[in-house]
């Protein structure tokens, strides 16, 4: 499936495929820690066990402030 | 997969399960209430002073300190107090959006920079001071915050400095001074700064000590801060960038590491405070320059003071 995924510390918007279900998929797919983000789409906070759909829009929100 | 709890969608799997949004407010608002009680952070009549950086975790402490003594009718007062180190393209940012917080929430705040105290901005510093000390810029940042917050905070008549120190930030300092060998300083971590009471020092508390930074992110998040994205230049720089890559990693594959380093060291802090209130012989000292409280005849940021003067020169 197809991903639109913004990151918010990179503030870059990339297009992935992924062959995973889950937001835990494509973080691993990313290499990304679950501690360090936060996931949205839609507008609402989705969890790393929510199973993701063709053409979602998702913001990678950053834990981290780096002060 | 719901919430734990009802029916909603979940926002955050926590150790003990799945919670949504409303489920995790409270569970969140518990926790910090919780952790007020039990170490008795607060008293009646406190004017508390909340260090803050316009940053997740001091909106979220602000916020939820102005809750508790609305709520539970806690006879205190508060104000806020922000340090401008003058690091470029960032605390400006944070600043703005920490004025807009305060102005919604009728919290009066105060400003305070390193450039009236000290002639410099950290930026403008940091390179002067490194030459001659090799001191990394979050070592200068760190005395001169700490300085400026104890100073200000009790001109402003302050009782108690609350600050928004949250468990990740515990776990990295409980790490950091292990790795260094600083068992001394790690005597000073704890929900309730310091080993010492003296009048010259303001006692420090963390409301937000049980709080993964996740946590306090998502709460910042669902309660709708204005919080706007911003990194400082020097954080990747220091030994604590890459245990909190550490932790994070640890995190990932045990859940509940964090948690168990801070739940660790509690049991381990009274002796720690214990040895090392019986090794300070001497006690605190006003510094001979500025008269702020000092270990030694010159306080630290009266160090850094002298060293950026000499180094100018």
């Amino acid at each position: 499936m197809e991903l639109t995924v913004f990151h918010e510390r990179e503030n870059i918007t990339q297009t992935i495929q992924s062959a995973g279900k889950t937001v835990q998929d494509l973080l691993q797919q990313l290499n990304i820690n679950c501690e360090t983000v936060i996931v949205v789409r839609n507008n609402e906070v989705i969890t790393e066990s929510e199973v993701l759909q063709n053409n979602d829009k998702l913001m990678l929100l950053s834990v981290i402030s780096g002060g | 997969m719901n919430c734990g709890k009802c029916d909603n969608p979940p926002v955050i799997e926590l150790q003990h399960g799945a919670v949504c949004k409303s489920h995790f407010l409270n569970y969140f608002e518990d926790k910090v209430f919780k952790t007020i009680r039990k170490y008795a952070l607060l008293q009646p009549n406190d004017i508390i002073c909340v260090a803050a950086s316009g940053g997740k975790d001091s909106l979220t402490v602000l916020y939820l300190i102005k809750k508790y003594i609305e709520e539970w009718r806690f006879p205190a007062t508060i104000f806020a107090l922000a340090i401008d180190e003058g690091i470029h393209h960032y605390r400006s940012k944070t600043l703005a959006d920490l004025e807009l917080f305060c102005k919604d929430y009728e919290i009066p705040l105060h400003i305070m920079s390193t450039k009236q105290e000290f002639g410099a901005t950290l930026d403008q510093a940091y390179p002067i001071i490194n030459k001659g000390t090799k001191k990394k810029p979050c070592n200068i940042c760190g005395v001169w915050r700490r300085y400026l917050i104890n100073k200000h905070a009790r001109t402003l008549g302050a009782t108690k400095v609350v600050t928004g120190h949250n468990l990740d930030d515990e776990a990295q300092a409980i790490i950091m001074n292990i790795f260094k060998a600083n068992t001394d300083l790690a005597s000073h971590l704890g929900p309730i700064s310091g080993v010492q009471e003296h009048a010259l020092f303001i006692p420090r508390v963390k409301p937000l000590y049980f709080c993964a930074e996740k946590e306090t992110r998502l709460y910042a998040l669902l309660r709708g801060f204005t919080i706007e994205f911003t990194e400082c230049p020097y954080s990747r720089e220091g030994l604590r960038a890459q245990v909190q890559a550490m932790l994070n990693d640890f995190e990932a594959k045990y859940h509940g590491t964090k948690q168990s380093i801070v739940r660790s060291f509690l049991d381990l802090l009274p002796l720690l405070k214990e040895r090392e209130q019986k090794k300070l012989v001497e006690p605190i000292l006003a510094c001979h320059e500025c008269g702020e409280p000092a270990h030694h005849d010159v306080c630290n940021a009266c160090l850094t003071r002298k060293s950026l003067v000499e180094q100018r020169l």
